[in-house]
Parts: C-alpha cells; sequence; structure tokens
C-alpha cells in the first residue's frame, strides 16, 4: 500500500509500505477514505519529538471502511464506516474505567512504553503515528491501518454523514472540546484562547457554547483571527498588541477566568523569553519552548484554570511558578480522552450544533501529502486544515 | 508445549524474560532471599520500602529484582493464571516453552543468543492458593535461579496487587561472562516488561504490539 512515512526532519514521503494484517483478536484493519494532518504532526516534521524512526508511517486522524476483524471483534462488521480515535485503549484497565483512555496502562507495548516511564514517571497510552514513545504504532495516513482494540475506539458513522463532517472526531474536535471543558466555564465567564490552529478554533467553538459570555482568540495570522471571529471571538494579534496589557484592559482590569493554550511546544515569536528558548533549544538544554504557557500563567485571573491541550514533550526553564502557586491557578492537561467524548460529538454534529468543515482549506490526494505537509507548515494563513484522501489521483 | 505465536515484538537479539531472574549462578542464596517472608528481604529502618528499591547496594552477594503491579482481576484469576507455568511463554520475552513434569515440576526452555538454549527443571517450593507461589531451579543446573510472586487485594476494587521477587547472583567467572552476554538488558527492566504483558494478557486478553504481521514462521 502507500503511506506517508517519516524520514527525518522536514523530510516525509509517499511510500509503498507492506499491508497491515490483523495480529491481535481485538484487532480491525480499516481502508483508509479521509485522513488529516495535525498541528501534532508538525512537532513530528520538526523533529521536536524524540524517538521517531526513518520510515514510521505517520497519520492519527483516520476513518475509513472496515475491511478485516479479529475473532474477538463482535460489535463491528466488514463494510462499516468508522471514525478512529487517535488514542489506543484497551477499554479494561483501572484509567479506561475512569474514562482517562489517553492513560490507559495496557495499549502501549511493554518494550516501548519504557521510554515515556522514563521520562515522565509512567508509560501513557498508544497513540497512532506517534513517535515509538506512544507506541511506535503505524499511522493512518496511508491505505490501511491495523486499529487495535477495535472494540473500544472506532465509532460507526452513519451514512449521510460526509467524511469531512466527523473525521475531526478522530481527534481535533474533542481535544478543543476537552480544553473547554477542561476550563470549568462559569456564567459570565471570558476565556482567553491562544492560537487559531484547528484546536484552537474548536476550542473556542466549544467554549461558546459551553456558555462562556466571551472568548478573546490570540494569534497572528490575519486569515486564522479571521475564522476565530466568524465563530464569534473577540480577537488579537499578538505581533500588534500587548498580549497581557490588552487582556486587561478587556476584562476591566481582572484577566480571563480561564485561559488555554492551544499553542504548545513551538511558540512563534520574538518575545525575549521566545527568543531566550530558541537559543536553549538549538544547545539542548530545554526541549519545549513555552512563551504561551508562561503568557497565559501571567494573564489568568486569581483563582483561575488553565486548560493546556498543546503538546509539550520534554522540560521548561523559566517556569512561572510563582504565579500559578500564588494565585492559586488550577491547571488541566492532557492528551485528550478522545473515547469518552465520541458519542456526544456526533449527536451533535448531527443535529447541527458543531461545524466541523469551516476550517479545512485543502483536500488533496494522499500522494500529494508531503506538499500538505509544507504548506500547513510554511503558509499557516493559508491552510488551516489539510485532509488527505488516498483514493485520489495526484495533482502534481 | 511449543512456543505460540502470542505478541509481537520484533525478537532479533532480544534476549532475557523474567530472565535474570530464570538465570543466576547461586541457588542458594538466591533461594534463600526471594523466599523470605517479606519475599524481598528483610525490613530495614523505619521504613516500607522494598528492598529493590534501596539507593545503598544490596548486601550480600543475591541481587533481587522485581516489581509491583495491579491488575483489575479478581485475585483468584489472577493466581490461577500465573499458577499455570506452561502459558510463560505467552508474555515471557524469551521463555521458549514449559513443560510440566508433574504437580509441582516444569522443564523451562529459555532462549539465549544466537539461537541457544538453555533448559533446567523449576520445583514449586511454596503454593498458597490466592496467595503466593514461588519456585526454584532445581540442583545442578547451569542457571540456579529463584522466583516468587504474591498476591493482594488492591484497595477500593481495584483488583490484585502483584508483586513479583526474583534473585539471582550478580555472576563471576566464566558462567559468570555467559550469563552477563545473555542479559543484554536490565534485569528489573526485563521483569518490569514481562509482568506488564501478563497484566494486558489478563486485562485485554492479549498482548499489545505495534507490529503490523503476526510472527511468521522463521521470526520465532
Ligand atoms: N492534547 C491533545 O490531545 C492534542 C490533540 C491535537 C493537537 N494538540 C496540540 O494542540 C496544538 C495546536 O494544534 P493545531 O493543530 O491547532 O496546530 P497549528 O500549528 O495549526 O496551530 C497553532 C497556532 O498557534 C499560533 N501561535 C504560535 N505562537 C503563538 C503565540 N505566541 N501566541 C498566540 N498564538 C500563537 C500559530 O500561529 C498557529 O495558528 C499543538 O501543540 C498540537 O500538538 C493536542
Ligand atoms: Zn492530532
Ligand atoms: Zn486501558
Amino acid at each position: 500500500m502507500r503511506a506517508l512515512t517519516w524520514q527525518g526532519k522536514k523530510d516525509v514521503r509517499v511510500e509503498t509500505v507492506d499491508d497491515p494484517a490483523i495480529v491481535n483478536p481485538r484487532d480491525i484493519i480499516i481502508k483508509v477514505t479521509s485522513t488529516a494532518i495535525c498541528g501534532s504532526d508538525l512537532h513530528l516534521y520538526d523533529g521536536m519529538i524524540p524517538t521517531m524512526q526513518a520510515g514510521d508511517v505517520l497519520g492519527h486522524e483516520f476513518m475509513g471502511e472496515v475491511v478485516e476483524t479479529g475473532r474477538g471483534v463482535t460489535d463491528l462488521r466488514k463494510g462499516q464506516r468508522v471514525v478512529v480515535p487517535f488514542v489506543i485503549a484497551c477499554g479494561a484497565c483501572y484509567h479506561c474505567s475512569k474514562l482517562q483512555y489517553s492513560a490507559c496502562d495496557n495499549s502501549n507495548p511493554a518494550d516501548e512504553a519504557d521510554i515515556s516511564e522514563t521520562l515522565y514517571g509512567h508509560q501513557m497510552s498508544g497513540l497512532f503515528g506517534y513517535s515509538h514513545m506512544t507506541g511506535g504504532y503505524a499511522g493512518g495516513q496511508a491505505e490501511y491501518v491495523r486499529v487495535p482494540f477495535a472494540d473500544v475506539g472506532p465509532i460507526v458513522v452513519p451514512d449521510e454523514l460526509e467524511d469531512d463532517d466527523v473525521l475531526f472526531l478522530s481527534d481535533i474536535l474533542p481535544t478543543g472540546w476537552m480544553a473547554a471543558e477542561n476550563c470549568e466555564i462559569e456564567e459570565g465567564d471570558t476565556v482567553a484562547v491562544w492560537g487559531c490552529g484547528p484546536v484552537g478554533l474548536f476550542a473556542i467553538q466549544s467554549a461558546l457554547l459551553m456558555g462562556a459570555a466571551r472568548v478573546i482568540a490570540i494569534d497572528h495570522y490575519p486569515r486564522r483571527l479571521q475564522l476565530a471571529a466568524g465563530l464569534g471571538a473577540q480577537t488579537l494579534d499578538y505581533t500588534t498588541a500587548n498580549v497581557l496589557e490588552a487582556l486587561l484592559d478587556m476584562t476591566g482590569g481582572i484577566g480571563p477566568d480561564a485561559v488555554i493554550d492551544a499553542v504548545g511546544m513551538e511558540s512563534h515569536g520574538f518575545s525575549i523569553d521566545n527568543v531566550y528558548d530558541r537559543a536553549k533549544q538549538a544547545l539542548m538544554l530545554e526541549t519545549d519552548r513555552p512563551h504561551v504557557l508562561r503568557e497565559a500563567l501571567m494573564a489568568c485571573r486569581k483563582g483561575g484554570r488553565v486548560s493546556v491541550p498543546g503538546v509539550y514533550g520534554g522540560l521548561i526553564d523559566k517556569f512561572p511558578i510563582g504565579a500559578l502557586m500564588q494565585k492559586g491557578l488550577t491547571i488541566r492537561t492532557g492528551q485528550t480522552h478522545v473515547q469518552r467524548y465520541l458519542p456526544k460529538l456526533l449527536d451533535m454534529i448531527r443535529e447541527k450544533r458543531i461545524d466541523t468543515t469551516f476550517l479545512i482549506s485543502h483536500r488533496m490526494a494522499l500522494e500529494d501529502a508531503a506538499e500538505g505537509y509544507r504548506i500547513f507548515s510554511d503558509e499557516q494563513n493559508d491552510t488551516t486544515k489539510v485532509v488527505l484522501k488516498p483514493g485520489w489521483e495526484r495533482a502534481q | 508445549m511449543t512456543r505460540r505465536p502470542m505478541y509481537g515484538q520484533a525478537r532479533s537479539g532480544s534476549v532475557a524474560p523474567l530472565a535474570l531472574g530464570l538465570l543466576a549462578v547461586a541457588a542458594g542464596v538466591v533461594g534463600a532471599v526471594v523466599l523470605s517472608r517479606r519475599g524481598d528481604g528483610l525490613r530495614h529502618g523505619f521504613e516500607d520500602a522494598p528492598r529493590r528499591s534501596q539507593r545503598r547496594p544490596q548486601s550480600g552477594s543475591a541481587r533481587v529484582v522485581g516489581r509491583s503491579v495491579t491488575i483489575a482481576k479478581p485475585r483468584e484469576e489472577v493466581y490461577r493464571a500465573w499458577r499455570e507455568f506452561t502459558r510463560f511463554p505467552d508474555f515471557m520475552e524469551n521463555v521458549a516453552s514449559v513443560v510440566s513434569l508433574d504437580d509441582t515440576r516444569s522443564r523451562w526452555s529459555v532462549e539465549g543468543p544466537g539461537g541457544s538454549t538453555i533448559e533446567f527443571v523449576s520445583r514449586i517450593v511454596d503454593d498458597v492458593p490466592g496467595e503466593r507461589i514461588a519456585w526454584t531451579a532445581e540442583e545442578g543446573t547451569s542457571v540456579p535461579n529463584a522466583g516468587r510472586i504474591t498476591f493482594r487485594d488492591a484497595p477500593g476494587d481495584r483488583g490484585t496487587v502483584v508483586d513479583l521477587t526474583m534473585s539471582y547472583d550478580p555472576p563471576g567467572g566464566a558462567v559468570g561472562a555467559m550469563v552477563a552476554k545473555m542479559f543484554q538488558r536490565e534485569p528489573s527492566i526485563q521483569a518490569r516488561r514481562d509482568l506488564k504483558r501478563f497484566k494486558q494478557l489478563m486485562e485485554t486478553g492479549e498482548v499489545a504490539t505495534a507490529r503490523t504481521h503476526p510472527v511468521s514462521e522463521d521470526e520465532r
């Protein structure tokens, strides 16, 4: 089959690799009909995530048709259309029983799990197409994927919904939803969201649906800020405004009640601390650039909530622990517990209460995936979300 | 029983299952440490940390490795699964086969590097259903070793706390060199991985793997 493989920093290629087969009883194989490139994939593309190996198949946002089922799978049949969560979870361990799917004890293979155990103190769940630290599972930017624990993750979608309507159930829609849920929004709340990429945009939409009185969106790409405004957010361009001052002024001197870092470890910009972080990163003294996290902690009102869907992988420096402790802030974060939100979000899509397609800027053939990565990385203003179609003819 | 194609790991050159424990050099010391009541040696000072987690080098010549894991299944069920030694190859990376000889004795075949195989007979020396099992290799084997596993109810209905302890002597001399070569992996890491796979098998019915193909005949 054809699949998008990681070869090194800024080097991804569509190559021919072996078709996957059923390995364990609870596996299914799906034929991918749509798959997307995620901001998280850019961290891989930029070589920011350790434990990648040349040839790894990327992609964790995908859906398709069930073409084979293991003997332990009873609730799925060949021919059904499913969306697959990027988090692989067993459904049986303590964490799964608490609906903390991304903390699943059993989905990260024992040999690979050592790495996250060493880095984080505990192993995390397996993820599709996201380095060996998260299991080394082949991803979904491919024609076929082996999906383990298929009785727990994949959700069957009705025929009347198009792929584009439901594809983002695999990651960014529940991620934006959980980011807003972690803000514990109360009546009258102002929520500030850093980053108007797909995650930030869905977080904005979710926060408004959960009753936030106001959402303030922060980014520097006009096109992305425009999408945020279209959802009903007020906007801030951090290249022209002093973000901390502006947020105080816009909230009557209080600060936002909740803040969301939807940027993560690769913050842009030339603020003093970000330049310092770039230097340290280059010298390998620090792995992540936490400019946004620092700013969000400083901006948040006393006793407020800090939600961090943005991905961090290792160590940061100059963390404003004083602001966190003295202001009595609460931080909630994590890889999304996707499975937890699927039935509810699918219902909301059916009822047309959530719009999932407004952010798609490009649809292209899987064969053109390398170009998709390039524009999503380098032309972010115009490229808000790239959806790849394995069935399509290549354009160039 | 011969090896079943259980889970997938590429097996190229990888050695060591519950391993180090399985291959030790001094049966006597090994057995004594593992079989002591606390499972992992004496209490030291005012603390409950297991001996294997001490920072100071462990006293005596025997080394103790092991790990604790909580499995979301009832104690009896977990005990019964472990008591069936013939199933060890399902989750222990380089135990090729375990054949039952009688109620308490079994013949173990462990894979070494370059296709070599080490065999020994293991005898159960303590067995309290639902609580603990201890075993030791019979004397005369080139690879003495011993192990002990205990089962306790986890608090709050979280299943069973399984505590595995194995003991071996830091190897020296010619045998030591051979053994050292076999353990390309830190024995405590191997014990941890084997125990994790046991938990996976108990809780999910399978061993997680990122393979995209079943293990083929020649990989076995
Ligand atoms: N927690 C999860 O499970 C999960 C799931 C998916 C994605 N993510 C993470 O969420 C983050 C965002 O994902 P995405 O797909 O939206 O990525 P993206 O790269 O498309 O968007 C990031 C946005 O942040 C903006 N930005 C950069 N620096 C900024 C700054 N200093 N201030 C304000 N905005 C700034 C960029 O201009 C860009 O628009 C990534 O870190 C991604 O890994 C997390
Ligand atoms: Zn994603
Ligand atoms: Zn689980």
